[in-house]
């Protein structure tokens, strides 16, 4: 072997460190989409001489252009070259020397929803593309849903064509608020805009001159740099026994890739279902042995005791278990010509584990264009809706939002052997069965009765010209909430709203300053801000609450004590660095030290909300903004009736 | 052979690759393939592993050997031989299977000797030495799983295609009705008489293998390598003179420094012209050129689309 130069040595070690982003990218027909792919491909210089000749070839045919025709790059069958369309999810691949790159291409005709459930299934980050010329339609919203349903993290809306539009900053605008509201029902964590021209390359790989008014990122840069270190689940540790390695008496080998979570070298687990325990006693692999394991790797661990463990079984922590259901509610996307059919058993396939299943009930399918929520019954191809099933055997789950790993599943026709259905499994149980739990001390049952009051609700709604709800702003330390919540109070005021803030300094310092921070102290204080806030919306008030409140199942509790239809959940969300870095309190400090516990995103989980009624970003939203958002949502739920 | 080339740099990576706990895209990869052919051990009675001497297959097998230690592979190795492959290719073959203690099942056509692209053109010569052969070799053995080492990246067609591929009771594949893959839930239900062909490299590129090779030192044919070899140039192909290959009117034998990127049958394996002479060279000349891995074959130019074609009938 000849020597090489250092440089190459380093670009060797180098291209071993990439990391790697899975991006589905979706559109209209005439959106662009395989141009903008051609062009990532063709700029970062991922596609061969040859292939460009052969395409070139391709092309001339159809027209006698010159200029390639990018599109040809990626459609790959005959069958849609001849129809002009692409019909179903392709692969490509390109990488730069920081990242490669999997893109999951996928078509956006109408019947093809399931191709783009397929594609995002798997990806980080999605690419939805809107033409500017045509502005934002109804497959742009459907693809954004499809997306968000399927738990991909970032989106990035690209609006592309911006060189038919004369580069106008205003049309890139107009689409940007109107897609950030429809966003913000969808409850994504992490939304981009980008205006580009993939025909002519502007903002795509290289920065456009054309475009001075945007200062942001190329597609190809955000591609790049997009923090995609969170997406994995290192929380709860679930380890799915795929297969089991005998070599020989002594040696018993438990195979599988860890689904989530770390698993170390002398834990105590537990299998599931027998819940027996035992402990880990070595990791073990091809290349020696390991101290400890996580997502993704395929690994395989040894038992210190000789227990029963086969294919279909879970390794977990004896503290942190996923539920263990028979009977669980799922969004599912229908994926066959024949309909969903309730007297059928078929089969699912679920981390390992394939058993059979019933659908009981459709409870309601959604309209994909609207969002609106029709009647359930059954459900055809390409529709999403909400099911509850029933197995013959209990499945080792966590909700879908949570886990992407342990909460999906797929089902499968038993006569075909077709795929006939995805689902995303839903944590909703009955509350006396949650975990945590809001204790009401006094009830009607105990001979106290609530006496009617004299003033109809009607009568007050006329009076101050508004209908009482609360908006609960939940997120971590340092996003804005307060100041958020405030904002609206001081907007609404001026427009002659009655309404009230409770916040967790008002609240804590008075109402609630005997409670502590355990789990029961917490879920007493935000017992005690529901029955403030249902007394104030009682007496007709508009009331702002501003709380951590990390727990989906105390946030639904408190849904529920201030009641359902005057509930608005805001979801103020930044990543943890950016609250962390704005934190004046010291609270983050002291929360990394150990000094505080329970301290949201540091030594307690935060559940963001899985369907909350608005998110707000406050990165890259001011609070201005934010505060007209939440105004817009209150006129548009018939609240208040002034615009923000 | 490429001599040990994991260098310093490499354990540094693998290092801070674990104290961050994120995993590099090779190990990625690595994993998502392992996954796979656990998942097929696991789900189907009889499975078998295509192998065909080549690159691909060479980090095929080492990533069954990790999915497995330290058992011994739970399937046998399967090679459609044509009768055309290159002297080194049957060499390597035969120690390679060896050293790991494979089982290797050779399979060829009963026609093989009979049927050359000169008579019946490379198409023809084709369907019936591999394509043939391999659905012959699959039925004989009763297998209800095939593993190939082919990549979506390698050609267009194949960007399509899933992971599971599932075939009929003749082998072929059907384009525009293809299960639905999500996530990694692979369908593994099949009928009697039906198959999968499985692809558990899928997501690699043709540097990610050579990448891969680099870190893992993973023996392969000497033929990527450069050397001088004997060779005629035709239709703009440098064929070598490996076998008793036919000169046409005008063709003249020169000697060349060049080396292989894919490793086919003598007569239809083009080489390019490169001074490559181990695998950190290689990966340093796919830096700087430009043509695509399969321009080397002659039959995927037959005809536009000419794989897809292939495909349906059967071939991997």
């Amino acid at each position: 072997m000849q020597q090489h130069s250092k440089s190459m040595e380093e670009f060797l070690a180098m291209n071993e460190k990439k990391d790697l982003l899975r991006f589905s990218t979706a559109g209209s027909i005439d959106d662009g989409k395989s141009t903008l792919i051609g062009r990532l491909l063709h700029d970062s210089k991922s596609v061969y001489e040859d292939q460009i000749s052969s395409v070139r070839k391709a092309s001339r045919e159809k027209e006698s252009d010159e200029q390639i025709d990018f599109a040809l790059l990626t459609d790959g069958l005959k069958a849609e070259r001849e129809q002009m369309i692409t019909i179903d999810v392709a692969y490509r691949y390109f990488s730069t020397p920081r990242r490669k790159f999997i893109i999951a291409d996928t078509p956006g005709h109408e019947q093809y929803t399931r191709n783009m459930a397929t594609g995002a299934s798997t990806a980080n980050l999605a690419v939805v593309l809107v033409d500017a010329k045509g502005g934002i339609k109804p497959q742009t919203k459907r693809h954004a849903f499809i997306s968000s349903l399927l738990g991909v993290p970032h989106i990035v809306l690209a609006v592309n064509k911006m060189d038919l539009v004369g580069y106008d900053q205003s049309v890139f605008e107009a689409i940007k608020s109107e897609f950030s509201y429809f966003a913000g029902r969808l409850g994504v964590q992490d939304v981009r805009f980008i205006p580009i021209s993939a025909l002519k390359g502007d903002n795509v790989v290289t920065r456009s001159a054309r475009m001075p008014w945007y200062t942001g990122e190329t597609l190809l840069e955000l591609l790049e740099t997009v923090y995609i270190g969170s997406d994995f689940n290192l929380v709860d540790m679930r380890f799915p026994v795929q297969y089991v390695l005998r070599p020989n008496q002594q040696f018993r080998g438990y195979a599988g890739q860890v689904a989530s979570g770390i698993i170390r070298k002398g834990d105590e687990v537990l299998v599931l279902p027998s819940m027996k325990t035992s402990r880990v006693k070595s990791i073990v692999g091809f290349d020696g042995e390991l101290e400890e394991a996580f997502p993704p790797m395929s690994t395989a661990v040894t038992l210190e005791d000789e227990i029963d463990v086969s294919r279909g079984d879970m390794l977990v922590h004896r503290h942190n278990q996923p539920k263990t259901h028979r009977r669980f509610e799922a969004m599912m996307v229908w994926m066959s010509e024949s309909p969903l059919d309730h007297g059928k058993s078929y089969f699912f396939k679920h981390t390992t584990k394939v058993a059979r299943f019933r659908f009981d009930e459709v409870r309601y399918r959604v309209d994909v264009n609207t969002l609106n929520r029709m009647p359930g019954g059954t459900m055809g191809l390409n529709e999403i809706g909400r099911v509850v099933c029933t197995s013959t055997t209990p499945i080792f789950c966590d909700p879908y939002s949570r886990n992407r790993a342990t909460g999906s599943f797929v089902v499968i026709d038993p006569i075909s052997n077709n795929t006939v259905g995805a689902g995303m499994i839903i944590e909703r149980e009955p509350s006396d069965e949650l975990p945590n739990r809001i204790e009401t001390v006094v009830s009607e049952k105990d001979g106290l009765h609530l006496r009617r009051s004299l003033v109809a609700p009607s009568d007050r709604a006329a009076r101050w010209g508004q209908k009482p709800v609360t908006v609960w702003f939940t997120g971590l330390v340092g996003a804005g909430k307060t100041r958020i919540a405030y904002g609206v109070e001081r907007r609404l005021f001026e427009k002659g709203a009655v309404c009230l803030v409770l916040d967790g300094e008002n609240m804590r310092l008075g109402l609630s300053r005997e409670l502590g921070f355990t789990a029961e102290g917490r879920a007493e204080h935000l017992r005690r801000v529901a029955e403030t806030a249902r007394l104030a919306n009682e007496a007709g008030m508009i009331v702002l609450c501003a709380f951590v409140s990390p727990e989906a199942a105390l946030r639904a509790q408190v849904a529920e004590i201030v009641g359902g239809d005057r509930f608005l959940e805001c979801h103020v969300s930044a990543p943890i660095e950016w609250c962390e870095a704005r934190d004046e309190s010291g609270l983050y400090s002291k929360a990394r030290s150990g000094e505080i516990s329970h301290f949201a995103g540091v030594n307690f989980p935060y559940e963001a909300p899985v369907d909350p009624d608005v998110v707000l970003r406050t990165v890259s939203t001011d609070s201005e903004e934010c505060v007209s958002l939440v105004l817009d949502l209150l006129r548009d739920r018939g609240f208040f009736p002034c615009a923000g | 052979m490429p001599a040990d080339n994991r260098g310093h740099f490499n354990a540094m990576n693998e290092g801070s690759m674990m104290n961050r706990r994120t995993m590099t895209h090779l190990r990625q990869l690595e994993a998502e393939s392992i996954f796979i052919m656990r998942e097929v051990v696991a789900e189907f009675e009889r499975p078998v592993m295509l192998y065909s001497v080549g690159k691909d297959s060479s980090v095929m097998v080492r990533l069954a050997q990790k999915a497995f230690h330290p058992q011994k592979l739970p399937f046998p190795l399967l090679h459609v031989d044509t009768g055309y492959k290159f002297k080194e290719m049957y060499e390597f073959r035969d120690n390679f299977v060896k050293e790991i203690g494979a089982d290797l099942i050779v399979h060829k056509h009963a026609d093989a000797g009979r049927v050359s692209p000169y008579e019946y053109g490379t198409q023809k010569c084709c369907a019936i030495l591999k394509t043939q052969a391999l659905l012959q070799a699959l039925r004989n053995g009763n297998y209800d799983a095939a593993f190939g080492g082919a990549r979506r990246e390698e050609e267009k067609s194949r960007a399509k295609e899933r992971v599971y591929s599932f075939r009929d009771e003749f082998g072929q594949w059907d384009p525009k009705n293809q299960r639905p893959e999500l996530w990694s839930l692979y369908n593994a239900r099949v009928n009697r008489n039906e198959s999968i062909r499985v692809f558990p490299l899928s997501n690699w590129t043709e540097l990610d293998v050579w990448q891969y090779i680099y870190m893992e030192n993973i023996p392969v044919v000497p033929m990527y390598f450069a050397r001088e070899r004997d060779v005629i140039v035709r239709d703009g192909q440098i064929i070598p003179l490996d076998g008793p290959i036919p000169l046409r009117k005008g063709e003249k034998p020169e000697r060349m420094l060049c080396r292989f990127r894919t490793l086919g049958c003598y007569p239809c394996t083009g080489a390019v012209c490169s001074p490559a002479r181990s695998v950190a060279d290689i990966i340093e000349e796919m830096m700087t050129i430009r043509v695509s891995e399969r321009s080397t074959r002659v039959i995927d130019h037959d005809a536009e689309g000419s794989m897809e074609t292939k495909k349906k009938e059967g071939y991997f």
